[in-house]
């Protein structure tokens, strides 16, 4: 099923879905699955999956350092794929990617969209790949069936989000403040004339990320955005508590 | 040198997170405005000619192009520029830049720290607020620089993610922008990174081969044969080589670090010797350095200013279309043309210019006393006294360091 239709069918049922992040390999592929399986059975809607790339620029120091501990313990693009290939068989929700844009352009756009279509990745999200760059890329997405995730910041102008939007496919993913991933956002009045600035110029769903990261923050959320991003704190936890302090901890989160 | 939509043939563009769109949108305009404006560049020559020695001498080395027993052999001093290197060009340009965007606060990369002691000092002479980052490894290798940084005021963050040199200073400077972009600058330290930052940076640094043109034309007579500079990113070589890149005979050649030679695979050597490969990375397009997966490969170079996996767009262009020819020189190749020009010419060159000298003395012999090259030597060399000491395995250095060390132990 195409994302976008799997958004609306599970927005049916729940008012706010989640989506969770994990990086790829950290602290193992196998604490990963455990992970994944706790997020799905707790209520997790979609996730990310981030394959490490050894400049993650976007990100702040929880997943920096995830990044690199996990290619530090030798994760390649191949593990990646393997590993989301078992996912999408295993379980029913959608799976996209988060990576850099050198690990698509190394593998080959081509290569590595179709390889993705066949595994059941249903979206991508590339941070460092603006519209203009990714001519290319966003072809070869619809021709896979990906959505290629386009992206809103706070600093975006109505005119920027109108042409995002129009390369846009899936859902929105709002950044919810300056910066990089990890720290604390602010839901002031500010942040809520953003969000009825991304609302206004598009007709996608809107998944808002950054610094959201516990039951309040998704509180927060509900009627605003269709989709609330948990990046960075599930990566804290495993790193605290271990793997399976996960489910408890989505559970609450709703 | 022709730039379409950031492109220089397919190297370059902008890969850069959404949040920083508007930002460059900005600093586009800002650039394009004084570009187009005589009278800031005439700003900046009046500002470089008070405050930082320009324009530099270009010296006759009478005693190497001896020994060499080939070529002329003349050297560009940008060594004599206020704080010591060629970066207090791109860095006063930047500067002025800043004032008419009206930022109050400016951060940058450094790795040799000369990047970084140029940002601190037109900070200070601006009086911008001003934030460093320098990897982890580079703060220990040139705690001098380090000093003199925070000395002028800035403050120094060492970076402790990845391979703790000068990619994860970028990557650390790139974070604080996205949160900081409205009131602060980054002043990129090459000739590197999103459009227009490429351009930006050889604008400014195109008053070294302007005048170097210039002189050796007046002091010699006619365009040199060849003309030499070392590629970290590549700021001081596009600097110098833009004054003859019209000029089709006259030889650019850029050298990069060999590090401990190409075969160990410890070097910094992108071009030369193709060890790089095409990439997308720190925001631009260019030969990275990397692996099968598209990691980031670790360099090395005794050189701090030359320990960088990607180059410059513009080069890796010019590379391509085979006007510029790429050479390496390993670390000790670079001490012993160190040595020799500190003894026969009573000049001290940067570690990072060194390399330029290793390839020019290699091949100054295959010329005639009546040709002529010049060598763009970057920066000066005390900034590396304790690397350089270290490699000459000098005693009574040693002595005088750990009797200091002893003082400071004991107060
Ligand atoms: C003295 C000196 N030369 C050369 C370089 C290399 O930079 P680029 O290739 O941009 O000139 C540096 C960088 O720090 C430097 O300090």
């Amino acid at each position: 099923m195409h994302l976008r239709d799997s958004i609306t069918n599970s927005l049916k049922q729940k008012e706010i879905l989640l989506m969770t992040h994990i990086v790829l390999g950290y602290p193992s592929f196998e604490d990963n699955r455990r992970v994944v399986e706790q997020m799905v059975a707790n209520g997790v809607d979609l996730i990310e999956m981030q394959i490490p790339f050894s400049e993650p620029v976007a990100d702040g120091p929880v997943i920096i350092k995830a990044n690199q501990d996990s290619l530090t313990s030798g994760t390649k693009v191949k593990d990646c794929l393997d590993f989301a290939r078992e996912m999408c068989a295993q379980h029913p929700i959608p799976f996209l990617f988060m990576t850099y844009y050198n690990i698509v352009f190394k593998y080959g756009l081509k290569r590595f969209l179709s390889k993705a279509e066949q595994i059941g990745i249903k979206g991508l999200i590339i941070p460092d790949l603006p519209p203009e760059e990714g001519q290319e890329y966003l072809s070869l997405a619809k021709e896979h069936s990906i959505s290629a995730i386009q992206i809103f910041a706070p600093t975006s102008t109505e005119e920027r989000m109108q042409t995002l939007s129009s390369h846009a496919d899936g859902f929105i993913y709002c950044v919810a403040r300056r910066g990089v991933t990890g720290s604390q956002t602010s839901f002031d009045k500010e942040f809520n004339n953003y969000i009825d600035r991304c609302k206004a110029n598009t007709e996608l769903p809107l998944a808002v990320g950054f610094g959201i990261s516990d039951k309040n923050d998704v509180e927060e959320l509900r009627g605003k955005a269709e989709i609330a991003v948990i990046g960075s704190a599930t990566i804290r936890l495993v790193d605290s508590e271990g793997p399976e302090a996960v489910g408890p901890f989505i559970k609450g989160l709703r | 040198m022709k730039n379409t939509n950031g492109y220089y043939g397919e190297w370059g563009g902008a890969f850069i997170p959404e949040v920083l769109f508007e930002t460059f949108k900005e600093f586009n305009a800002a650039f394009t405005e004084v570009k187009a404006d005589p009278s800031f560049w005439q700003e900046y020559c009046d500002l470089m000619g008070t405050y930082s020695c320009r324009p530099t001498p270009l010296t006759h080395a009478e005693n190497l192009s001896r020994i060499f027993g080939g070529a002329q052999i003349y050297i560009k001093r940008e060594d004599l520029n206020h704080t010591g290197a060629h970066k207090a060009n791109n860095v006063m340009g930047q500067g002025l830049l800043v004032k008419r965007m009206a930022k109050t606060r400016v951060i940058a990369e450094t790795g040799a720290g000369q990047h970084g002691v140029a940002t601190a000092t037109m900070a200070a002479k601006f009086g911008f607020d001003c934030t460093i980052y320098m990897g982890e490894e580079d703060v220990m290798r040139q705690r001098p620089n380090v000093f003199w940084m925070e000395k002028l005021g800035a403050e120094v963050i060492p970076v402790t993610s990845g391979s703790k040199t000068l990619k994860d200073a970028i990557n650390a400077a790139f974070r604080d922008w996205v949160t900081n972009m409205d009131n602060t600058h980054y002043v990129m330290g090459t000739v590197c990174g999103p459009h227009p930052f490429p351009e930006v940076v050889a604008w400014f640094q195109s008053i070294i081969g302007i005048e170097a043109k210039e002189q050796i034309l007046k002091q010699f007579g006619k365009l040199p044969a060849k003309v030499y500079a070392c590629v970290g990113g590549g700021s001081n070589a596009m600097g110098i080589f833009q004054g003859f890149l019209d000029s089709r005979h006259v030889e650019l050649i850029g050298v990069e670090a060999g590090g401990k030679g190409i075969a160990t695979g410890q070097h910094a050597a992108r071009l030369a010797e193709s060890g790089g490969s095409a990439g997308v990375a720190q925001g631009y397009k260019t030969m990275f350095l990397q692996d099968e997966d598209g990691q980031m490969k670790d360099t090395h170079s005794v050189a701090a200013g030359l320990d960088y996996v990607g180059v410059s767009p513009i080069l890796t262009d010019l590379w391509q279309n085979g006007r510029v020819r790429f050479d390496s020189a390993t670390d000790d190749e670079v001490m012993a043309a160190l040595e020799k020009t500190m003894r026969k010419e009573g000049i001290i060159p940067a570690l990072e210019s060194s390399h330029a000298f290793v390839s020019a003395f290699k091949e100054a012999g295959q010329l005639q006393p009546d040709e002529a090259i010049i060598i763009n030597m970057s920066g000066r060399g005390d900034k590396d006294i304790f690397t350089i000491a270290n490699a000459f395995n000098d005693p009574s250095w040693k002595k005088f360091i750990i009797e200091r060390g002893k003082e400071y132990a004991s107060s």
